[in-house]
């Protein structure tokens, strides 16, 4: 069996991926690849921990999660569809209109 | 048997004494309400009938009075309480108050049934018929009030009554307020008559105060109970109440020094001058004193001072009667001396005779200042007449323009025009005059008798007065009456219709036989009253007294048969310029001219009271009020410091304080502001790295405190 510390050391790189991802991209498509990348290395750490402890909340919760993530694509693609018909963009920088 | 079982009934009676009030107030109230839709005589027939129901009601409580003689007090309910102060609205029947009902309903219907007719050409002749109903409306006002006065068993609503009858007597002698000298004579002699009054009523209300004070109640059987008990321990009390209820009397019953104002009460109508400015309300003064009885025997001093007063005044207006040319005026004057008998007769001590003589004087009066309304009304339709016929040339139209039917100078001779009227009218004199055996001669010789040993000097001037009344009464019946008429209409004239006659002829009959109520050795009415006053005596007939008024009177009458009858006649044979217009004017001299103006007592009262209180009332006004309050204080002090208060208020406090603090509070705010928006960039990422930053730091404060 794999040790658990493997699972959590590569969840950990994905997350770290998908964290820098989102604050350094400008492409919303590929932030939101990289919010996607975050919540599987959630997941991958929930179902780590649901084998190693003999559970099955952990993944249970996962099943929740894949459900709300594919919920929030749903939302979030239309997000992006709306924004590129109205700016023709879909460059996250270039909408900052809320700035102070 | 009849009559013994209505006595037997007698206190069933008694509660039927509300009645004499509402029964008039339900004919003020219908004639005021339907009274403009009605015809003339059906308001004339309500009013009087409502004063002849009040009669009725009368006579039954008198019947009930014979069988239960210490009658009653009838209570309606609690009027005003505050604190100890309890005072009922009650009616008191005793034999006091009940003679004072009958007076006011039998005069008073009399009086209601001749207005009928009085009025019917009274409002024509002024122009406007409209105020009929009003006269009708404002006369059962007045007997409301009267009976109130009267029946009151307490002196706060005695003193409703009071005013109350002040109110009408003002209403009603400015009845034709748009009447008289310059238009407003009317009114001015009504607002005279209602100040007068006031003055008097404050005396009134002052005694009543200190009554208030010492007693701590109204009601009149409480307080004659103290009353004993007070004047021993506070005998200023009782005379300061007792001298200040004589101011109240001096005005109500037209004493000196406020007797001005019944002179120029006779621009009332008739029938008011004979109901209220004769037989009634006037009397309400001596009522009190009379009422007041148990008060005033325990203040000697005031009593000896309520008697100068009175005989004063009866002696005072005598003399001035004797001048007047006025038929009413005449009659004014009159009243104001019988008065002063009667308020002389109760400061003696002697009620009964002031009572006997006020009711006798009800009578007589009522029917001479009727009769002397008819006699004006037939001048009046002649005038009219002989205007409207326009047969005449330049010189008598321009005197018949300016044609006064009350002045007697242009009366004369009209026995045979009006013979009813004359009739009546010399019964009437007859009787003021004191002849035997009218009503009048009974009364004024009661008085004189009970005034003759204790105060020698009013009985003194009690008899010239009363030689003065034959005397002007003489003067005024030959003036009218005899003679040859001296103008156009005098000798036109025509006599009343029978709704004026008939009133006159029972008055006349009352004015006759009124003195068997209280005959010598039978004291009739005497006994009546002893059941409410106690301490009465009866007056022993003294027959030196009553052979000197009586010889008084005569010699007056014919000294005035004398002047009037032989000498005036022959002087109206010489020409105009020689001839005097009163055969005592040459005689007099100058006493007549003074008499004539009446002591020139209302200029003296001008000079000395009013005129310094319109200076002062002008210096109020103009100096004090406008110039000092007005034009100093409120624009120097109260403008111009609300002005200096509200700039301080304004620029110091509002702006200088809250509104800076407010300013600097949005500064603050905007600067902080201005460098905390850096902050918001509006990039994503941004916000991205710092809910990352966030939840690092949350969770690893969590995971590492655990």
């Amino acid at each position: 069996m794999v040790p658990i510390e493997y699972y959590l050391g590569l969840s950990f790189i994905l997350f770290l991926i998908g964290a820098l991802g989102v604050l350094i991209r400008r492409n919303a498509i590929i932030i939101f690849m990289s919010v996607e990348l975050m919540l599987n290395a959630a997941n991958l750490v929930f179902i780590a921990f649901a084998r190693s402890y003999q559970s099955m909340d952990g993944q249970v919760i996962v099943f929740f999660v894949m459900g709300v993530a594919a919920a929030e694509v749903a939302i979030g693609l239309a997000l992006i569809v709306a924004i590129f018909r109205t700016k023709h963009s879909i460059d996250v920088d270039q909408m900052h209109s809320l700035g102070g | 048997m009849l009559l013994s079982e209505m006595v037997s009934y007698g206190p069933q009676f008694f509660s039927l004494v509300p009645l004499v009030v509402i029964l008039p107030a339900m004919g003020l109230l219908i004639n005021m309400v339907f009274g403009s839709r009605l015809p003339e005589k059906a308001i004339g027939i309500i009013g009087s009938a409502a004063v002849g129901l009040a009669f009725v009601v009368a006579v039954l409580l008198a019947v009930s009075l014979v069988g239960h003689p210490e009658g009653a007090v009838v209570p309606i309910r609690s009027w005003i309480s505050i604190g100890d102060l309890n005072i009922n609205w009650g009616f008191k029947v005793d034999t006091l108050s009940v003679t004072m009902m009958l007076v006011v309903s039998t005069v008073g219907a009399l009086i209601h049934i001749y207005a009928i007719g009085y009025m019917h050409d009274d409002v024509r002749f002024q122009g406007d018929p409209g105020r009929y109903q009003r006269f009708f409306v404002f006369m059962n006002l007045f007997i409301v009030m009267m009976m109130v006065l009267v029946s009151a068993d307490n002196y706060m609503m005695l003193f409703v009554g009071w005013e109350g009858v002040g109110l009408c007597s003002y209403l009603l002698i400015g009845f034709w307020y748009d009447k008289g000298e310059d238009g407003i004579g009317n009114a001015v002699a009504g607002k005279k008559a209602f100040i007068t009054n006031r003055i008097g009523d404050f005396g009134f209300l002052l005694a009543m105060f200190i009554m208030f004070w010492v007693f701590g109640t109204f009601e009149f059987t409480a307080v004659f109970e103290k009353a004993p008990e007070i004047s021993s321990a506070l005998p200023a009390a009782i005379t300061a109440i007792t001298l200040l209820m004589l101011v109240g009397v001096t005005g109500k019953s037209a004493q000196i020094p406020l007797y001005v104002w019944l002179p120029d009460a006779m621009a009332g109508p008739t029938p008011v001058s004979a109901l209220i400015h004769a037989a009634t309300m006037v009397t309400a003064g001596v009522y009190l004193i009379v009422r007041s009885a148990a008060l005033f025997t325990l203040a000697p001093d005031v009593q000896f001072l309520v008697g100068i007063v009175g005989a004063g005044t009866a002696l005072f207006a005598a003399t001035i009667a004797v001048a007047q040319f006025d038929i009413k005026k005449v009659l004014a004057y009159s009243t104001i001396s019988q008065l002063g008998f009667m308020v002389a007769a109760a400061g003696m001590g002697a009620f009964v005779a002031a009572i006997f003589h006020l009711v006798m004087h009800a009578f007589f009066k009522a029917l001479l200042f009727l009769s002397a309304g008819s006699t004006i009304l037939g001048l009046e339709h002649a005038h009219h007449h002989l205007e409207h016929e326009g047969a005449l040339d330049g010189d008598a139209r321009e005197t018949l323009h300016h044609f006064d039917p009350q002045e007697m100078r242009t009366m004369g001779g009209m026995k045979n025009r009006m013979k009813v009227t004359f009739l009546v009218y010399l019964i009437g004199a007859l009787a003021l005059a004191g002849i035997p055996p009218l009503a009048g001669f009974w009364s004024k010789d009661e008085i004189l008798t009970e005034v003759a040993r204790p105060n020698p000097v009013a009985f003194w001037l009690l008899v010239l007065a009363a030689f003065l009344t034959a005397f002007y009464m003489g003067r005024q019946v030959l003036l009218v009456w005899f003679g040859k008429p001296r103008s156009l209409p005098a000798g036109s004239a025509h006599e009343s219709p029978a709704i004026i006659t008939v009133p006159l002829i029972i008055l006349a009959g009352f004015s006759i036989l009124g003195g068997m109520l209280n005959l010598p050795f039978w004291h009739t009415f005497t006994h009546w009253l002893e059941e409410t006053l106690t301490d009465l005596h009866v007056a022993e007939f003294a027959f030196w007294i009553a052979i000197l008024s009586t010889s008084a009177a005569v010699i007056a009458i014919i000294l005035a048969w004398f002047i009037y009858g032989r000498v005036y006649q022959k002087q109206r044979d010489l020409p105009q310029a020689e001839r005097p217009d009163d055969p005592l004017r040459p005689v007099l001299g100058p006493l007549f001219t003074i008499l004539e103006e009446k002591y020139r007592v209302d200029e003296l009262y001008r000079k000395v009271i009013i005129n310094p209180y319109i200076s002062l009332s002008r210096f109020l006004a103009d100096s004090v009020d406008w110039r000092f309050w007005h034009n100093w204080f409120h624009d120097s002090v109260i403008t111009a410091g609300y002005n200096a208060l509200s700039t301080l208020l304004s620029v110091r406090i509002d702006l200088g304080i809250i509104d800076a603090a407010a300013n600097k509070l949005a500064e603050w705010v905007m600067l902080a502001a201005e460098k905390w928006r850096r902050i918001e960039t509006g990039y994503v990422r941004n916000y991205a790295l710092s809910i990352f930053i966030g939840v690092v730091l949350i969770l690893g404060y969590l995971i590492l405190t655990k």
